[in-house]
């Protein structure tokens, strides 16, 4: 809502600072989003009078001018407008002036043009920041000439001069007060802020004798959706331009003036918050006004200029035989008012809110109008609206207007109201404000307080229960005056047990050099494909978005792998040399049966590394190691296979892949990417990622850490060579090795895979490091070869033969 | 045979002063001192001398031993700092050469200040709770005082799964969904993603996030609502933070409040990076509406209470004046290892 001062002013006081304004209503509920004076950047520029005019000797199409700016000496100017004439009062952008050109702020100092000395120049309209709606008898191209409807002093402020130094004030309004979305429901706000007078008075209008009833019919047959329908005539009309004070009012509140009768509904919009239409009467058929919805269909071409398909629930306004306008969103281009209309229908008419607001939302148009009714405007307050039109019509002397007019479906209802109790209200916020003084800002406000209940004005559609009434004590009160205060009680709060686990994984995380990052949980359903997840995968049953903002995300992510997918692409594309990065983030899976998917928490992490030689091995690093900072015990690493749990196995390279197990339940999984994959990332070195399925994990830790003693005794250490074929798995010798020492095992090292010259082909030769240590003796040379011998008939069962 | 040992002692010290390293040191000793040595040559031949000769000059030669002994100590000491020392110096650094990168992982900067949140909110005896992303019309809008068609709707536009299932566009439906399982008192607060259907620019996005509040008790006043913020902002702006309430509208609170936090730029006076407004709104919160209270099955008679909603983003931007939204969810890493 776009306020002008001047025009609030006609209501209520308000000449204060407009830093005080606009701080003093932002606090007491009407927020201002900001303010301007208008032309603001116009400096320098006053009126003139063209005294002399000659051509230019040097210039066809150049005039030398001589212009009274009312100082000692005349300016001269030259201009190449062809529209000046001696005695003209024009705009003169004085030496040292600044002016609009092509919309941008410009400076104007004195020059030669073609030789002759120009002091200044002549504006136009456009020059000013103003077009002919303002000033409807100017033209487009060339000097304005200040009409009789200017202040024609001479030196006088340009700004001044035509009325363009209002100050306009722009309110954010929420949604429950579209009493305020006027210029009475704002001076309304003002005399109430700041404690003056409101000085609102009860339009009226003469009119002239004649039958309504003979030349207009109104018919509401959905009286549930149109509360009220108020008709008058208006005849013998003349159509022109609107005069200055009204033109400049709707320029000032965002409105562009078009004439004299389309003006009016639309100061009246401004003024009082009810959206008006008018109709030429000649193009409503029958002069009847059926105010019906719209049948299956029905097409009507608005006054924007499109033909727009109607719907059965949508409600119109219809003449006997065709829609004329949609209710409470835009009038029809046909009906509208034209040059030669010479009578008018006013229509003041209340819709139904939620009607107006999805007949909009269907058509895609919100108008001023629509924006207006959607929040529900009472049916009170037609009658005030279309009184003040007809007060305007004949201030105007626009035409006739017929003192019958027609009032349907009016019922008056009792105004809002609810319980109020001082002791309550202060109770409720923790004040000790007087019963009296609580009274008297309701009183403001147009409340009526009696008998232990406030009763609201027509137009508050907001009221309803005693919070609401202690809401507007508080707010003229002062939000900032209610004191500050602890909550009484004392809480404990803690982390769940699952909260902290998940504070634990990050930190992991973040200690093993990998960057959190955080990223959209909606994908597109394309990057199921850039990660040759299977075309019969489970995770292709998605959550999807009925409005998405675009493909890219339109559905809710069923595995998280792709969002980790997208940020290593995005950093490779942005020639990072390196990318570590992990999340913890949900996945949804729509659940067979079930309204809501589940949202379970998945760890994902992975890298890409151009500078070092980082591999799988780093991967499966990063993952032992966050799995042995949480605590899982018992972690395995295989190969995926049929009953693989994770469908986005077939992103990784099949030889290059690890499902992780702890206790031997799969609870992630682990891979250099696939080629392919890595190609649909465009990510040209080698990549890793890996996921881990966090609550299942959570259920197979133990977070509780149990000291164990330093060891007393040394350790034995033995090395051991074997050779074995190539194809088996180094964590199954580990495994033999492991139950071939027993309980005096410590930890077995892994420290060379050699393949190569000296070991036959098709085999390797693997070492390991083996410590041995008991916790009450130290361990004799012999226990130690003891064990050592195990381990070496042990590995010879799996055909691992110790080397010479 | 005195004589003998004096010269040996003599030419002992005099070759000591030119051995340069280690090794000659050795060379030296055993030449001297070891079991074939000089020293060792002549105390062989004590056998020559007479009983009464021989303690004398078994202690001379004893002497004479020690002696070197000594020396050679002093000697090797000499060379091991002189060593010591050109090592030191051969081994100097330019140490204006850069580090080796240790690879340092980083928080993401939302959840580094979240948990700053949270930290004050746990302070303060409030317990963290979870809530559906994918969730119902019902708790979303319709049990927060938004029946369909309500206007309030348009502020939050919304991205439908059908037409009962949503992405929610506010935490606040948590608060339904404790208000229907526990019974008061209640305090919470409930941190998570939240959707709206707008477009990305600097300071939109689809996709963000919100930490909704919730206190209900018997006795709970607006001041309470007034002093929890206040207190909340003087713990994530330090103490000199100004804020303000200003009145606003959410269907599901009344009276309710917008608070202002005063621009820390331009400490109030108006400046670009507040639209001149002097302060910068940071979140919305009011008195939990009585119709929601009686509508999760708790007396509004008995009980009242406060809620409050923070962007996560707003404030994160604030705190590390990043002046693009955009940057939050593109994880760049030369944006990512700035925190």
């Amino acid at each position: 809502m776009d306020l002008s001062m001047r025009w609030l002013a006609d209501y209520v006081d308000c000449d204060m600072p407009i830093k005080d304004f606009v701080s003093g209503l932002t606090l007491s509920g009407s927020k201002v989003e900001c303010y301007s004076e208008e032309g603001d950047y116009l400096s320098n520029v006053v009126v003139g009078q063209v005294k002399e005019i000659e051509r230019h000797p040097d210039s066809d199409h150049m005039f030398t001018t001589q212009v009274d700016v009312g100082e000692d000496e005349f300016v001269q100017i030259v201009t190449g407008a062809q529209n000046v004439n001696k005695g003209d009062f024009v705009p003169v952008a004085k030496h040292k002036s600044t002016v609009l050109h092509e919309g941008k702020p410009v400076k104007i100092t004195k020059g030669k043009l073609r030789g002759v000395a120009s002091n200044g120049m002549l504006c136009s309209l456009e020059e000013l920041g103003l077009t002919t709606h303002d000033f409807p008898y100017a033209i487009e191209d060339g000097i304005f000439i200040l009409g009789d409807d200017c202040d024609r002093t001479v030196g006088l402020d340009i700004r001044k001069a035509i009325g363009f130094d209002d100050t306009c004030v722009e309110f954010e309004i929420t949604s429950n007060r579209p009493d305020c979305m006027s210029v009475i429901g704002l001076a309304r706000e003002t005399a109430a802020t700041f404690n003056t007078e409101l000085r609102v008075k009860k339009p009226e209008y003469k009119g002239v004798k004649g039958n309504i009833h003979d030349v207009l019919d109104v018919k509401i047959h959905n009286t549930d959706l149109c509360k009220r329908y108020i008709g008058a005539i208006v005849k013998n009309v003349k159509i022109e331009p609107s005069p200055r004070w009204l033109r400049e009012r709707l320029r000032a509140s965002g409105v562009r003036p078009i004439n004299n009768f389309v003006d009016i509904t639309n100061y009246v919009m401004l003024e009082y918050g009810r959206p008006m239409h008018a109709f030429d009467l000649r193009y409503v058929e029958g002069g009847q006004i059926n105010v019906r919805n719209a049948t299956e269909g029905e097409k009507i071409t608005t006054l924007d200029g499109v033909e727009r398909e109607l719907s059965p629930e949508m409600l119109v306004i219809a003449d006997a035989k065709k829609p004329v306008a949609v209710a409470g969103v835009m009038g029809g281009e046909y009906s509208g008012i034209m040059e030669d209309t010479t009578t008018v229908v006013f229509e003041s008419a209340c819709f139904d809110g939620a009607s107006v607001r999805t007949t909009a939302k269907k058509l895609g148009m919100r108008t001023d109008a629509s924006s207006r009714y959607e929040k529900g405007l009472d049916p009170h307050e037609c009658y005030e609206a279309l009184m003040r039109a007809c007060q305007l019509v004949e201030e105007l002397g626009a035409g006739e207007v017929l003192s019958e007019y027609i009032d349907e479906n009016y019922q008056s209802e009792e105004p809002a109201s609810a319980e109020f109790s001082a002791e309550w209200i202060n109770n409720f916020l923790g004040t000790d404000i007087p019963e009296a003084e609580m009274v008297e800002y309701l009183e403001k406000l147009g409340f009526k307080v009696e008998n232990g209940r406030a009763y609201a004005p027509w137009f508050r559609i907001d009221i309803g229960v005693k919070a609401d009434i202690a809401e507007e004590v508080a707010r003229l009160y002062g939000y900032n005056k209610i004191p500050d205060t602890i909550i009484n009680g004392v809480a404990e709060a803690k982390l769940t047990d699952e909260q902290k686990f998940d504070r634990e994984l990050r930190r992991a995380m973040i200690s093993l050099g990998l960057n959190e990052i955080s990223t959209f949980s909606f994908i597109s359903p394309k990057y199921l494909d850039k990660i040759n997840l299977p075309e019969d995968s489970k995770l292709r049953n998605a959550v999807k978005i009925m409005n998405p903002l675009g493909e890219d995300t339109s559905i809710m992510r069923t595995t998280i792998l792709p969002s980790l997918m997208e940020v290593l692409s995005r950093n490779n594309s942005y020639r990072n040399p390196e990318s570590y990065v992990f999340e913890l983030g949900n996945e949804y899976i729509p659940v067979e049966g079930e309204e809501l998917p589940i949202e379970p928490s998945r760890l994902v992490f992975g890298f890409y590394d151009t500078q070092t030689d980082a591999d799988f091995f780093d991967l499966k690093g990063i993952a032992e190691g966050v799995l042995d900072k949480l605590g899982a015990s018992n972690v395995e690493f295989e190969r995926p296979s049929a009953d693989c749990i994770f469908n986005e196995a077939a992103a990784f390279h099949p030889g290059r892949t690890a499902v992780i197990l702890v206790n031997g339940e799969q609870i992630g999984i682990i891979g250099e990417l696939h080629p392919k994959v890595l190609e649909n990332y465009g990510i040209a070195s080698r990549a890793y990622a890996g996921k881990i399925n966090v609550p299942e994990l959570r259920a197979l830790c133990s977070t509780q850490k149990t000291y164990k003693p330093l060891p007393k005794f040394p350790a034995a250490t033995r090395d051991i060579s074997v050779v074995c074929n190539d194809n088996v798995p180094v964590a199954e010798l580990e495994k033999a090795i492991k139950k071939a020492v027993g309980s005096i095992l410590e930890k077995v090292t892994l420290f060379d895979v050699y393949k190569g010259e000296q070991i036959e082909e098709g085999k390797k030769s693997v070492s390991f490091s083996i410590s041995m240590r008991s916790h009450d003796a130290t361990l004799t040379d012999d226990q130690a070869d003891k064990a050592m011998s195990k381990v070496t008939e042990a590995l010879s069962n799996l055909g691992a033969e110790r080397r010479a | 045979m005195k004589e003998e040992l004096k010269s040996i002692e003599q030419r002992a010290r005099e070759e000591l002063s030119s051995v340069k390293d280690v090794k000659m040191l050795e060379d030296f000793r055993i030449r001297f001192l070891g079991k074939k040595g000089e020293i060792t040559a002549i105390l062989k031949q004590m056998g020559k001398l007479s009983p009464e000769e021989r303690p004398a000059m078994g202690q001379l030669a004893n002497k004479i031993r020690e002696n070197i002994d000594n020396a050679l100590t002093k000697r090797k000491e000499e060379l091991k700092a002189a060593a010591e020392s050109q090592r030191l110096k051969a081994e100097t650094l330019d140490i204006t050469l850069p580090g080796k990168a240790a690879r340092i992982g980083r928080p993401h900067p939302l959840n580094a200040t979240l948990e700053d949140i949270e930290e004050v909110f746990l302070g303060m005896g409030f317990d963290i709770v979870d809530g559906p992303e994918v969730e119902k019309d019902y708790y979303c809008f319709e049990a927060l005082n938004m029946p369909k068609h309500h206007p309030a709707r348009d502020t939050q536009d919304t991205f439908y799964i059908n037409e009962n299932v949503l992405l929610r566009t506010q935490t606040s439906s948590v608060q339904i969904r404790v208000m229907e399982k526990k019974k008061p008192p209640i305090r919470i607060i409930s941190p998570g993603r939240v959707y709206r259907s707008d477009t990305v620019d600097a300071t939109h996005s689809p996709l963000f996030h919100q930490i909704e509040g919730l206190v209900i008790d018997k006795g709970i006043t607006m001041a309470d609502l007034k002093g929890t913020l206040e207190l909340l902002m003087k713990r994530l702006y330090g103490e000199e933070a100004k804020v303000r309430f200003r009145p606003h509208h959410f269907p599901y609170t009344e009276p309710s409040a917008e608070v202002d936090l005063m621009c820390f730029n331009c400490h109030g006076k108006g400046c670009s990076m507040c639209k001149q407004e002097g302060w910068v709104e940071l979140l919305g919160s009011g008195m939990v509406h009585p119709k929601v209270l009686a509508d999760c099955g708790i007396d509004p008679e008995v009980y009242s209470g406060f809620a409050f909603g923070i962007g996560l983003e707003r404030i994160t931007m604030g705190r590390y004046s990043i002046n693009d939204m955009r940057l939050l969810y593109e994880n760049d890493m030369r944006f990512l290892e700035q925190f």
